[in-house]
């Protein structure tokens, strides 16, 4: 069954000058991890809001765990949890003030909130700081406060929006680490990113959104096979570089690339590990010891540049946003 | 309907709370009033002739207290806005409650705020020389009133604050909309030394007919400057109770849209 459905849908801002959204469908299977992976401004936060109804589309539909989300948003809201981009907790407030703040709010008595509050500081490791106000968390604190403050009611659906925008690597580490817990745990999870890494990472299967509308989906491996298959890639001494391409030559055949810059020469082969055994035996056989070999299958950046012409410009977003704090309201 | 006004209570305690964790702010919030009371109290009370027993302070409590509470509207939108900004208001949207609950929760929590101001000014007052002479019923009755003022500017900031999405765009904004409102009345001085114009403006002002409707309720029988003749003037609190249910009737329709829709844009 699909947990998650978006058929056909497009908002605009600004009277129409903005699309945001350009007809983009897609869907995820209960149980599973659908990874809407796409650069700034794809309309991976649009997307989200519709489905966690928050905002209208301009036309088309939805449902989430069945329900028409534009028809029964309130029942819609009953059933998922909702983590933004930007950590959406009361930051005067301890950690402890929001869960009960927040489970109050769906209605659970008070006895229950406060249950259910112990339970999820123990399991996102808060349990210490949970009579600090927020405003002293660090980022990736704030982050998993936000994401227990989601899960109070046990959503069939959850909705993250880039839940590891902002944090240091250490910071993401420990996310992942919770959403790892939580997927085997069989929540349906739709989950944006910038990173191509993360994606692969926690998602099930890839949507790749540009400009408002799904490009390409699929698992991460069938992704990379659409770009293409394995490829052999040798890394030499310069003096090397034109013996080796004779024998990556012998091997694979075909459009075989060299690199002088990297001192690299790659092909792509079809016949896998096989193709590096022989090459490796061909260099020993002629006493060449190269620096690397390997085979390489694209990366979700290969992928990313193929289907997009550009490249995911993760780096350069990311320092945008901590360049602008927190102060994205929108 | 129980669950929007449990939920509704929910907001307000959390505000309450915020107070808790954070004292400074109602410290500070409580200290600003009294010290305007203070002001005026003794930088103008020397100079402005009010032909009234007890002197000046008589007739500038009512006038403080009203300009206060009409503050409430800027203390509203600059939460709201804030709570727009941080994405608060997003988690509120996506949670089941009742559409009315976040901004209900949060003007009733702008009122307690200023039960506790208003009395913080009043024990001040009192320690100044403001002796209220109508009775116990009458004084609870000009509270009651200025708590009602309080909570229909609230709605107005509901909207301000829900429109403007910005802490520092709605304080600014929300002052620069309060402060003529405040001053362009009979709430420190007699209308009667303005041009023309603007007394008719300040007549009509609902910030006099408050300040009128409380003196009255607090047992003056000088209006201050309130020329005798027109109708806000010889009605004061009929027409404080018809500019309060206009606002409300207005904004609170209009505020509980704007939150339903509060990121369509
Ligand atoms: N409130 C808004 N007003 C105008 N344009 C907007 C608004 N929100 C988003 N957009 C535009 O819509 C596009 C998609 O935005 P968004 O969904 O936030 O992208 P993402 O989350 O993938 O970065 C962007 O071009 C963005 O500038
Ligand atoms: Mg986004």
């Amino acid at each position: 069954m699909k947990a998650v459905i978006a058929e056909n849908l497009i908002k605009t801002y600004n009277k129409g000058s903005v699309k945001a959204l350009d007809g983009l469908s897609l869907d995820v299977e209960e149980g599973t991890v659908l990874g809407v992976l796409g650069p700034n401004g794809a309309g991976k936060t649009t997307v989200v809001r519709i489905l966690a109804t928050l905002l209208s589309p301009d036309s088309g539909s939805a449902t989430v765990a069945g329900i028409d989300v534009l028809k029964n948003p309130e029942e819609v809201r009953k059933v998922i949890g909702l983590s933004g981009q930007y950590a959406a907790v009361d930051e005067t407030l301890t950690g402890w003030d929001n869960l009960i703040m927040f489970g109050r709010l769906y209605h659970l008595s008070a006895i229950d909130a406060k249950r259910r509050a112990v339970e999820l500081l123990e399991q996102f490791s808060l349990t210490d700081s949970a009579k600090r106000p927020i405003r002293t968390y660090s980022g990736g604190m704030r982050r998993r406060l936000d994401l227990a403050a989601s899960l109070i009611i046990r959503p069939k659906v959850l909705f993250l929006d880039e839940p590891t925008t902002g944090l240091d690597p250490r910071g993401r580490q420990d996310m992942w680490g919770v959403i790892d817990e939580l997927v085997k745990s069989g929540v349906t999870l739709l989950l944006t990113t910038q990173y191509l890494e993360e994606a692969d990472h926690l998602a099930d299967e890839i949507a790749v959104i540009d400009h408002g509308k799904v490009i390409a989906r699929g698992t991460s491996d069938s992704l990379k096979r659409q770009v293409g298959g394995e490829r052999l890639e040798i890394v030499v001494e310069s003096e090397n570089l034109a013996a080796v391409k004779e024998i990556v030559a012998r091997v694979s055949g075909s459009a075989i690339n060299v690199d002088e810059g990297l001192r690299q020469i790659s092909a792509p082969v079809t016949t896998g590990s096989k193709a590096l055994i022989e090459a490796a035996k061909l260099l020993d056989e002629q006493g060449i010891h190269p620096l690397d070999i390997g085979l390489k299958r694209p990366s979700l950046d290969d992928v990313f540049l193929s289907l997009t012409g550009h490249v995911a410009e993760d780096k350069k977003e990311e320092e945008v946003l901590v360049g602008r704090g927190r102060g994205k309201g929108k | 309907m129980m669950n929007a006004i449990s939920d509704a209570l929910i907001i307000t305690k959390r505000q309450l709370l915020q107070l808790a964790r954070v004292p400074e702010v109602l410290i500070f919030s409580t200290i600003q009033p009294i010290m305007f009371v203070l002001l005026f109290r003794y930088v103008f009370g020397g100079s402005i002739d009010t032909g009234q027993p007890g002197g000046y302070v008589q007739l500038l409590m009512p006038g403080i207290f009203v300009q206060t509470v009409a503050f409430t509207l800027a203390a509203t939108a600059v939460g709201l806005a804030a709570d727009m900004q941080k994405g608060l208001i997003d988690r509120f949207r996506s949670l089941p409650i009742s559409r009315a609950a976040v901004v209900f929760g949060r003007t009733l929590g702008d009122g307690v705020l200023n039960i506790v101001v208003l009395a913080a000014m009043g024990i001040t007052g009192f320690v100044v020389g403001w002796r209220p002479s109508s009775g116990p019923i009458m004084i609870t009755l000009g509270f009651l009133f200025l708590f009602l003022f309080g909570f229909a500017m609230s709605w107005v900031g509901v909207l301000i604050g829900l429109a403007v999405k910005d802490e520092r765009v709605a304080q600014n904004a929300t002052f620069i909309a309060v402060f003529p409102l405040t001053f362009l009345s009979n709430a420190f001085a007699p209308t009667t030394g303005m041009p023309k114009p603007l007394q008719y403006v300040a007549e009509w002002n609902p910030v006099s007919t408050m300040v009128a409707g409380c003196r009255q309720l607090f047992g003056l029988q000088n209006e201050f400057g309130a020329t005798a003749g027109s109708f806000p003037s010889d009605n004061p609190l009929l027409m404080s109770l018809i500019y309060m249910v206009i606002i409300m009737a207005i904004f609170i329709p209009l505020s509980i849209r704007k939150y339903s829709n509060a990121a369509n844009k």
